[in-house]
């Protein structure tokens, strides 16, 4: 079992959870994740390392409530415990000879890219972060970007915090003014990975993605995250837990990558429906009977 | 007394009940029939089963003592050899190992050994309540990595002598494929479960979600003080056909598809790990695996099942027992056919129609067998313009996997073989000083059994280094 030390909840649907796994703690890198289980009835789910405390013994990690699993996560409180977490797995985000990064991140794809953004800013890169939410109300990790970047810009959807708008525009109006990045990192939901792709493109420049495929076991055992990659006019067959997760986001093919992780879709909806209304069932039933817990 | 020609048959679930369930299959030789199959024993004078046995069980003592009704001795005597007895009653292709051999076998059916050992394993689970006793400890520590069957049967053995063993497993529950691949209607997870308590009785230590090459290193486990090291990591990423549609939801490998079922219990309502269910299916391939996914296809509720495989039935390297339940139970075999694209939906006039993306049929091809390839199987050829389309909807790939990289890739020194199997010597050891291996990781998919044997021989080896060093 592995013990909840803290709880933040950063948005309404957006949760900090740090847990208590000292080997994990002690070799996680950015870019890196982990798989956890609730509990003995549970789904293992992949979930980005968001930072470590390797003297506490401790490992961030930070999800959006969208199904079953995440929901069960949700009512967990500091000093439950998960049944299962193990990691790290997939490789480390590439950070050598990076001199110029620009980091863009899309809801709560940014609690994948801060720790890239701490991590380049550590090793004294120039970061450039755009950040992008549905809202004002979905903004998470402000400060944290602010810290770790020389220059941060944020968007959201409707204008209602930072600049009105998609992050590609941003990036497409730095990157037509003549500026150069080593490479860009690119991470939150797959059709904003393709975008930021395309508006690269035409400037040369590298681009990263952070792949989160449907996974299982995460240790290269049941193929279930792999995606295609287009290597000199070849179709290559990769494994997000073991070759990725950071992928040459010009060789992936995002289409596919979309259509397979809508897979479980109906039955995942199915299943957070009807997990939430046990959870209601069981919080009625708490406060009929006088606000005693019941299990 | 006159011998009896024929093997006593094992008792099963009806077909067309057992389709429809997880519970086992085979129910297993009531004392009676365990009785009558023991006087079958000839107790020959050269023993051939024993060499047939991949762990070498004593074998006709282990059946003289059946016979005098001392099931418990019987059970002492198959421990001495094997760390599994209830697992391998179940599991070992007996055809081919101890019974291919039997002196029985010669002019009658051979004796029924794979049954008799599982109705010891089974009257001893429910019958003694005796905890294994630990030994008394050497003092030396091993590692082993991977709680699948050469990593429990390494660790198993290693106990036995004194040592003090620590099993690190990748997954949250030890058994290895005993418990993410072989279905429980073949192995209940609760028979896993009671070998690997046993182990635990021995003084094993067994730590759950620690992946080594990740969590821990090799080199790692030597600094915590570890004086040897047995890597079972066992098989590794699925092999696809390289085949158009591949990437269409609804194409499983038959790991990924096993795992859902038996490791993450989906085959459960109440557990949260989806799976397809339903509809039609077709498995390709024609190994124990295949037949593995496609029993458990059926009983998920599937209305069809194939079995796509591009030689004939002679070449089917499943178990002959397990190809025959199946037939049983009304799966579908699609012998000498090759998959040659797999078709998805795609509706052009909807583009949120849910069905888009997902597999509506396979398009295979008809094959004929030529001349024996180098390994005198013979090959399969495709017989032009032979196309046709079988209308289905989930296909799993069930066509073997490669060996794990995670091991290889962090462990400086460990030399590995074109395919990727870590290279070892006739005892087990590695490239690497006390660094032994086995099973899957060594040789690529093969049997329960023939892991166990390398579990045992590295048992065995690092045994004689520890206690010269």
């Amino acid at each position: 079992m592995y013990r909840i030390v803290r709880k933040k909840v950063l948005n309404p649907t957006v949760i900090q959870l740090e847990i208590h796994a000292p080997l994990v703690a002690r070799k996680a890198l950015a870019g890196q994740f982990i798989i956890l289980r609730p509990d003995a009835d549970g789904e293992r789910i992949p979930l980005t390392v968001a930072g470590t405390d390797p003297e506490e013994g401790t490992v961030k990690i930070i999800f959006q409530v969208v199904g079953t699993t995440t929901e069960k996560l949700k009512h967990l409180e500091e000093g439950d415990s998960v049944a299962d977490f193990v990691g790290p797995l997939g490789r480390p985000t590439e950070t050598e000879g990076i001199k110029k990064v620009c980091i863009v991140g899309g809801g709560v794809g940014c609690a994948i890219s801060m720790p890239l953004a701490q991590a380049f800013h550590k090793l004294g890169a120039n970061v450039t972060s755009i950040i992008g939410f549905r809202n004002k109300d979905l903004v998470i990790l402000e400060k944290e970007f602010t810290e770790a970047s020389d220059r941060l810009i944020m968007m959201s959807d409707d204008g209602s915090y930072g600049r009105k708008g998609v992050v590609t525009e941003p990036l497409k109006e730095i990157l037509e003014a003549g500026e150069k990045f080593d490479t860009i990192i690119a991470i939150g939901p797959v059709i904003m990975m393709k975008f930021v792709v395309e508006t690269a493109r035409p400037f040369g420049v590298p681009v990263v993605v952070s792949m989160n495929p449907i996974m299982i076991d995460g240790t290269g055992m049941c193929g279930g995250c792999r995606l295609t990659l287009n290597q000199d006019g070849k179709r290559v067959t990769k494994f997000a837990c073991v070759d990725g997760p950071d992928f040459n986001g010009y060789e992936v093919d995002f289409d596919e990558a979309m259509a397979r992780g809508a897979m479980y879709r109906p039955f995942e909806r199915a299943s957070h429906e009807e997990t939430c209304n046990l959870f209601k069932a069981a919080e009625a039933a708490a406060s009929a009977n006088g606000g005693k817990e019941v299990k | 007394m006159a011998l009896e020609p024929k093997k006593n048959a094992m008792p099963t679930q009806d077909p067309a009940l057992r389709a429809h369930n997880f519970n086992e299959v085979a129910l297993g030789y009531t004392e009676e029939i365990a009785l009558s199959e023991a006087k079958r024993c000839l107790n020959c004078k050269n023993r051939p089963c024993v060499k047939g046995c991949p762990v070498n069980i004593d074998i006709p003592s282990f059946i003289m003592q059946v016979k005098n009704k001392d099931y418990e001795g019987a059970y002492q005597t198959i421990t001495k050899s094997s760390s599994l007895p209830a697992v391998c009653g179940r599991v070992c292709p007996q055809e081919n190992q101890c019974e291919g051999v039997c002196t029985m076998g010669i002019k009658f059916e051979s004796v029924g050994i794979g049954r008799l050992e599982r109705f010891v394993a089974d009257w001893h689970n429910s019958h003694s309540t005796a905890a294994a006793v630990p030994p008394a400890s050497n003092g030396h520590r091993v590692a082993v990595v991977g709680a699948g069957p050469s990593g429990l049967t390494c660790a198993g053995d290693l106990a036995k002598k004194g040592y003090k063993v620590t099993i690190y497993e990748a997954l949250h529950t030890a058994g290895g494929v005993l418990v993410y691949g072989i279905p429980e209607f073949r192995l209940p997870k609760a028979i896993v479960a009671k070998e690997v308590g046993t182990l635990k009785e021995l003084g094993v230590d067994i730590e759950t979600n620690v992946v080594i090459g990740k969590t821990l290193t090799i080199d790692e486990l030597f600094e915590m003080g570890y004086e040897a090291v047995f890597v079972g990591s066992g098989a590794g990423l699925p092999m696809f056909m390289g085949i158009p549609g591949e990437a269409l939801n609804g194409v499983y490998s038959a790991n990924e598809f096993l795992t859902r079922s038996n490791l993450m219990k989906a085959y459960r309502d109440k557990n949260d790990t989806p799976i397809m269910k339903g509809g039609r299916v077709a498995v390709v391939g024609g190994g124990n695996v295949a037949m593995d996914a496609a029993r458990t296809a059926l009983r998920l509720g599937a209305e069809k099942v194939y079995i796509v495989y591009r030689r004939s039935m002679a070449e089917l390297p499943a178990r002959r027992e397990e190809v025959e339940h199946a037939e049983e139970e009304g799966i579908d075999f699609r012998i000498l056919c090759n998959p040659v694209e797999i078709l998805g939906y795609n509706n052009p006039d909807d583009k949120r129609d849910p069905k888009n993306g997902f597999v509506r049929a396979i398009r295979c091809i008809k094959m004929e067998l030529g001349e024996p390839d180098e390994r005198g199987r013979r090959r399969p050829i495709p017989v032009p313009g032979s196309e046709f389309e079988l209308d289905v909807d989930t296909v799993v790939m069930s066509l073997g996997t490669s060996p794990n990289p995670l091991i290889k890739n962090t462990t400086p020194g460990l030399e590995v073989n074109k395919h990727g199997g870590i290279i070892v010597n006739e005892d087990g050891l590695s490239s690497r000083s006390a660094v032994y291996a086995g099973g899957d990781a060594v040789t690529g998919a093969a049997t329960v059994i023939s892991a166990m044997g390398a579990g045992k021989v590295a048992a065995a080896s690092i045994d004689e280094y520890l206690m010269k060093k």
